[in-house]
């Protein structure tokens, strides 16, 4: 997948916090590409520099050195070309649900009533439609996290960077949410940068799974994962799938043991 | 699609039920109370005036029109000083929250003046502005902006990174994540403020105008005093406990609808 042009190249990535005896090296040395329509999952020990990886993607946290790219473009500040998801949902309270779906739409200075459609539209395909006008607060975990969802879709970003956006749900709402996204992915074939801690997340949802190392974040190994799609039950219960989560495991534990 | 319903529905007859025996408790407690005032006040442990001999006073008063002369006094004053003091510190705490330079400029100064009691300002006010209403407003005012602004500034401070950044991927501007997520975020911070500051804003308006007024409440009383009259001291007290009571209450309706989107605790 790496001869056509990535959708997003990390090109010998540093990121520096602070500076002095003070400094801390969140991320070191960090060349990873992404392919367009590729999801790929991202995991590693607390520490290890995955968040602010997806952050400096997302425009959110500038790199010290090296450079990373969206579309051959220099990332150089936050945009609607890429989702954000985060893991604490980051719905606005005050906003109802459709208003939270409508928001990056108002932006986009789109008239009312295709905004209305549109948000009713991805409202529908998470299965919050009826829940348009009721207030975050009513709902759910699992059904705030779909709202954030159809809110990142709304404006068709062309890459979704989710950071562990199932991590504070049930086993059984994250194992439905993962379907959901895999779903939605196999119609749009949108690129996604998946952050997570859980393994067999990673696993489940990639192509690739990439494991990163703590102290300083760095690239620990890169695992491909040749499971067929459509993911399923079958598939999470096969002796493939286990022989690499068992790969993905022990590169991240291994050299969790080391760090601690 | 998995939807699932975990909306929690209120049972209305449950609550009534709650809502009754909130009512209930609140009057047997009311009820009590002046029980015991009159108990105290009939068996001639004390000297104070009994509830009947206040109601009388308070009843006297009122047809004269002089109770409701002296609330209105009381009240204007109150009015036009928080009103004031609100203005200035919303603006001046976004200001705050949101310019570094400005909170560095501003706030050494809002920390000076908060530790000093307002009332501790009269002096210095009456020399400077006279003695008409103009040193009891500008009184109230400091009192309100002091208390307004630090909340304000603090409610900016504390918005949810998320918020932010939630609103920046999705292509908000500066100006536009100050005008859809800061002031939104911080609208509970502002109200609570605003109750702190009518709070402050009432005890010293009473209390300015024991040291320095012609009329009002607290004006009242301090006649009162001079001619040993304890129940209109009983009625002016009790004034301006109903008159604040309701001001708060205002403010708290007030602050359930502009926020009643905040997930809270709730306490009964």
């Amino acid at each position: 997948m790496t001869d056509v042009q990535p959708k997003i190249a990390f090109r010998h990535v540093s990121k520096i916090f602070g500076d002095g005896p003070k400094a801390f090296t969140a991320l070191r040395d960090l060349t990873l590409d992404i392919a367009d329509g590729e999801i790929v999952t991202v995991v590693g020990p607390s520490g290890c520099g995955k968040s602010t990886a997806m952050n400096i993607v997302a425009g959110l946290t500038s790199v010290s050195t090296g450079e990373c790219l969206v579309d051959n473009t220099s990332v150089k500040g936050p945009g609607p070309d890429r989702g954000v998801i985060f893991q604490q949902y980051a719905l606005f309270p005050w906003l109802t649900v459709i208003k939270n779906v409508e928001f990056g739409l108002r932006l986009q200075g789109i008239a009312r009533e295709e905004r209305r459609e549109r948000a009713m539209h991805y409202l529908e395909l998470v299965g919050l439609k009826e829940f348009a006008q009721a207030y975050p607060k009513t709902l759910s975990g699992g059904m705030k996290q779909r709202c954030a969802i159809a809110r990142a879709y709304a404006v068709n970003p062309s890459v979704l960077l989710m950071d562990e956006p199932f991590g504070a749900l049930d086993a059984l709402t994250r194992v439905k949410l993962q379907d959901q996204l895999l779903d939605t992915w196999s119609k749009d074939k949108r690129t996604i940068m998946f952050i997570t801690h859980d393994v067999d997340e990673a696993v489940y949802i990639a192509h690739r799974v990439v494991v990163l190392a703590a102290k300083p974040g760095r690239l620990q190994e890169i695992i491909d994962v040749d499971l067929p799609f459509p993911r399923n039950e079958e598939v999470r219960l096969s002796p493939e799938f286990t022989e690499i989560r068992n790969k993905v495991w022990r590169a991240v534990y291994d050299r969790s043991a080391e760090a601690a | 699609m998995i939807v699932s319903n975990e909306v929690a529905v209120a049972e209305p007859s449950r609550d009534c039920v709650a809502h009754l025996s909130r009512v209930l408790w609140s009057v047997l407690s009311f009820v009590t109370g002046i029980g015991l005032w009159w108990l105290a006040t009939f068996s001639g442990l004390s000297v104070l005036p009994s509830p009947w001999t206040v109601l009388m006073r308070m009843i006297e008063l009122a047809v004269s029109g002089q109770l409701w002369l002296d609330m209105f006094a009381s009240l204007r004053r109150v009015l036009i000083g928080f009103i004031l003091g609100s203005l200035l510190a919303v603006p001046v705490g976004f200001l705050m929250g949101w310019y570094r330079i400005a909170r560095l400029v501003i706030d050494p100064w809002v920390q000076f003046f908060r530790v000093i009691p307002p009332l501790a300002i009269i002096p210095l006010a009456i020399v400077t502005l006279g003695i008409d209403e103009k040193p009891k407003i500008f009184v109230i005012f400091l009192a309100a902006f002091l208390s307004s602004v630090v909340s304000t500034y603090q409610g900016v401070v504390s918005v949810d990174r998320t918020f932010i950044n939630a609103a920046r991927v999705l292509g908000a501007t500066d100006r536009v994540i100050f005008a859809q997520v800061i002031i939104p975020a911080s609208t509970p911070f502002i109200l609570v403020g605003f109750r702190i500051g009518l709070g402050s804003a009432w005890a010293t308006v009473v209390a300015a105008e024991l040291i320095a007024a012609q009329s009002g409440l607290g004006f009242r009383m301090q006649q009162a005093q001079l001619y040993y009259d304890l129940p209109t001291i009983f009625v002016s007290l009790i004034a301006i406990g109903i008159l604040g009571l309701i001001m708060d209450r205002i403010v708290v309706r007030a602050e359930e609808r502009l926020t009643h989107w905040q997930e809270r605790v709730r306490h009964d």
